[in-house]
């Protein structure tokens, strides 16, 4: 029964086949006034050998539904699949998934050995392969040295590897980490978001990742699930995500983004124009189900380096006054009040020896780049 | 003097000074230091350190003919304690009644500690996994015997264990035993006695330690495929044994010295030290071999408190 459930979808590679597949979930917490809905039906399928982020604001239900995974929690409605088994009533310990908790949770009173072997060990594996497989690990994680340390004697780099190491000794089918990076310090984390990556391609198990930073998640997933709300809002690569957000939540959380309303004029295949307030037009990309709304007003976003300052305003699809210049050394921000209403970003990458010569005050207009609106189901 | 030495001097004597400053800021503060602690001092001095004193050198002195003592030095007190004189050979043998009710003091006590382990750390668990309404409600109804007289409690016992009482009476009806058993006056009466005294003294350190738990940490057990039984042994046992150790020795130290439970439950037949101490300043007529138990089991008491020291600065070194 291992064959992969036909339901995937956004599937990647084409052929790949499904690792886990949550099937309509829905969990309550609490009861009468209590009553919380931390996932609100919820579909999804996670491929094999995929590096899957759940991103989201906190309370959004992404560490719900990996607790529902790893087994700690268990679906009021709706199933979890592993490999197409259903596995949604068993135990954590029977599940061939295993955790990287947010604060690592290593067990205080054994060795850095000691909590890595522990997983192997409850296995019922014999002593030796055990012994060479914690040897194994510590080299995967570049810890070596620090095998007999006690886990409080090591930082909290350390810790992580270790807390990695651990979870992955058992050769798990699935490895879910619950923002593991958030308690480490800018530098560190950059660090540990490269050599993630680069576990993940070693192991080659499918890594299941939750975070709350949207630039963590665009930089290591292959896929990308924006959650609110106990609701999968969109799922798709991280550029499909930040190019072509489907709507305003997650066009908001992710990146910086200009909104605009704009009137939908056509709808067709590779024929898409919408109506910018000052009057002219533009092509625009529509998230699906937008199809019907031709004629009535949709929300757009442009993204701030999509677009571009020009001097003569009659030249943009844009104009208004510049208002602020902000200097950011690699790029200098110009906020724009639009004639037409509102305000604009544009974001503008500074070469040498190209000075802009812009100054607030000035009338200018605002030229997008192709393809660089996208309209919203809001 | 060059401008040069005139500054080095000046330099030199400001750093003197200011040395002297704070050697002089040290001395003030020591002083105010023991006027504050005074008042504690003097009490600990009155309460704990002079009445013990007495003690000791009442161990070392000859009993007087009504009790009290008569002011010569002699250590019988102290020999009687494990040995004594037969009266019509004047022969030097083992204290074999006083040795005895020693050797009963200690397994009855290490029993109690034993049974308190396995019902309070079940109990402590239980409590300490109900949702947080509900703790407090098990942790009130835990102390609640606290507020009731010891003496009372223990009669409340006796009424339990007597031939006529509710165990035996529910045992005859059952028509499991056909005669009432002998519960009262026996070491039986006595252990069960301590277990319920002591129960909550284990119980509270206990929870203490499985609340601090880190939940985390038994998720992380059952992730890594520990079941229920590995769980226990492997991760939340290491983790309260603490808590365990802690209840362990409140619980052992006042059953060591019991006096109500086993005077109420023993009869006047199976003795604990605290009686037979209790018999040398009554009965007995002997304050020095009296003063030389107690002393005694002070002894006992502190080689129990250096192990949980010893123990509990293990463990604070291997977990930080």
């Amino acid at each position: 029964m291992r064959a992969a459930n036909g339901a995937a979808e956004g599937a990647v590679g084409g052929r790949a086949k499904t690792a886990v597949e949550a099937v309509g979930v829905t969990k309550v917490f609490g009861q009468g006034e209590e009553r919380v809905v931390a996932l609100d039906n919820v579909s999804i399928a996670i491929q094999e050998n995929e590096f899957f982020t759940l991103l989201g604001p906190s309370g959004c239900g992404k560490t719900t539904l990996l607790r529902l995974i790893a087994g700690f929690d268990h679906p009021t409605e709706g199933r979890i699949l592993l490999h197409g088994n259903d596995i949604s009533s068993l135990p954590p310990f029977r599940r061939p998934v295993n955790t990287v908790f947010q604060n690592y949770a290593l067990f205080p009173h054994m060795t850095v050995a000691g909590n890595i072997a522990f997983g192997l060990e409850m296995l019922g594996k014999p002593r030796a392969q055990i012994d060479a497989r914690v040897d194994e690990m510590l080299r995967l994680v570049r810890m070596g040295e620090l095998k007999n340390r006690e886990t409080s004697q090591i930082s909290g780099g350390q810790q992580q590897r270790v807390a990695l190491a651990r979870a992955l000794a058992p050769s798990p089918e699935v490895l879910l980490l619950d923002e593991p990076l958030s308690a480490l310090d800018l530098k560190l984390r950059k660090e540990m978001q490269i050599e993630l990556k680069r576990l993940q391609h070693q192991t080659g198990i499918t890594f299941i990742f939750v975070t709350h930073d949207q630039e963590e998640a665009l930089t290591m997933s292959d896929r990308i699930a924006v959650m609110n709300k106990g609701c999968i809002l969109q799922i798709g690569a991280p550029r499909e995500i930040y190019d072509r957000p489907a709507e305003r939540f997650v066009a908001n959380f992710i990146g910086d983004t200009n909104f605009l309303q704009a009137e939908l004029l056509s709808a067709s295949k590779g024929g898409t124009r919408v109506k910018l307030p000052s009057g002219k037009t533009v092509a625009a990309s529509l998230p699906e189900g937008l199809g019907e709304a031709v004629g009535k007003s949709v929300s757009i976003v442009v993204r701030p380096e999509h677009a571009e300052v020009v001097g003569k305003p009659s030249a943009g699809l844009l104009s208004g006054t510049l208002t602020n210049i902000v200097y950011f050394g690699t790029d200098t921000h110009y906020h724009v009040n639009l004639d037409a209403g509102g305000a604009f970003i544009v974001r503008m990458q500074n070469l040498r020896g190209s000075e802009s010569g812009f100054e607030v005050g000035d009338k200018v207009g605002i030229t997008f780049k192709q393809d660089a609106v996208q309209a919203l189901r809001d | 003097m060059s401008i040069a030495e005139a500054d080095r001097a000046l330099l030199a004597s400001s750093e003197r000074s200011a040395a002297e400053i704070a050697a002089e800021a040290e001395r003030r503060d020591i002083r105010s230091r023991w006027l504050l602690s005074a008042p504690a001092l003097v009490i600990i001095m009155l309460a704990a350190v002079g009445p013990l004193l007495i003690v000791v050198i009442y161990s070392f002195l000859t009993p007087g003919d009504y009790g009290n003592v008569v002011w010569r030095f002699n250590t019988e007190g102290w020999t009687g304690v494990v040995l004594q004189q037969d009266i019509f050979s004047d022969k030097w043998q083992w204290a074999d009644a006083n040795l005895s009710i020693f050797w009963r003091s200690v397994k009855l006590s290490l029993l109690t500690t034993a049974t308190t382990v396995l019902v309070g750390v079940p109990t402590a668990y239980f409590i300490a996994t109900r949702p947080g309404r509900w703790r407090d409600v098990w942790l009130f109804l835990i102390t609640i015997p606290f507020w009731t007289n010891l003496l009372i409690r223990t009669y409340a016992i006796m009424d339990l264990l007597r031939t006529d009482g509710l165990i035996n009476t529910a045992l005859v009806k059952l028509g499991i035993i056909d005669q009432p058993l002998q519960l009262m006056f026996t070491d039986f009466a006595i252990g069960f006695g301590m277990t319920y005294v002591f129960l909550p003294l284990m119980v509270l350190p206990v929870y203490a330690s499985i609340e601090k738990l880190d939940f985390h940490l038994v998720e992380a057990g059952y992730d890594l495929y520990a079941n229920r039984w590995n769980m226990f042994w492997r991760i939340i046992l290491p983790l309260v044994k603490p808590g365990i150790i802690a209840g362990s020795i409140l619980v052992f130290i006042p059953s060591l010295g019991a006096y109500v439970t086993p005077r109420v439950l023993g009869g006047g037949r199976n003795m604990m030290i605290g009686n037979l101490i209790e018999l040398m300043f009554g009965q007995g007529r002997n304050w020095p071999l009296g003063s030389a138990l107690s002393l005694t089991l002070m002894v006992i008491v502190t080689i129990a408190l250096l192990y949980y020291v010893r123990v509990t600065s293990a463990q604070r070194r291997n977990y930080g």
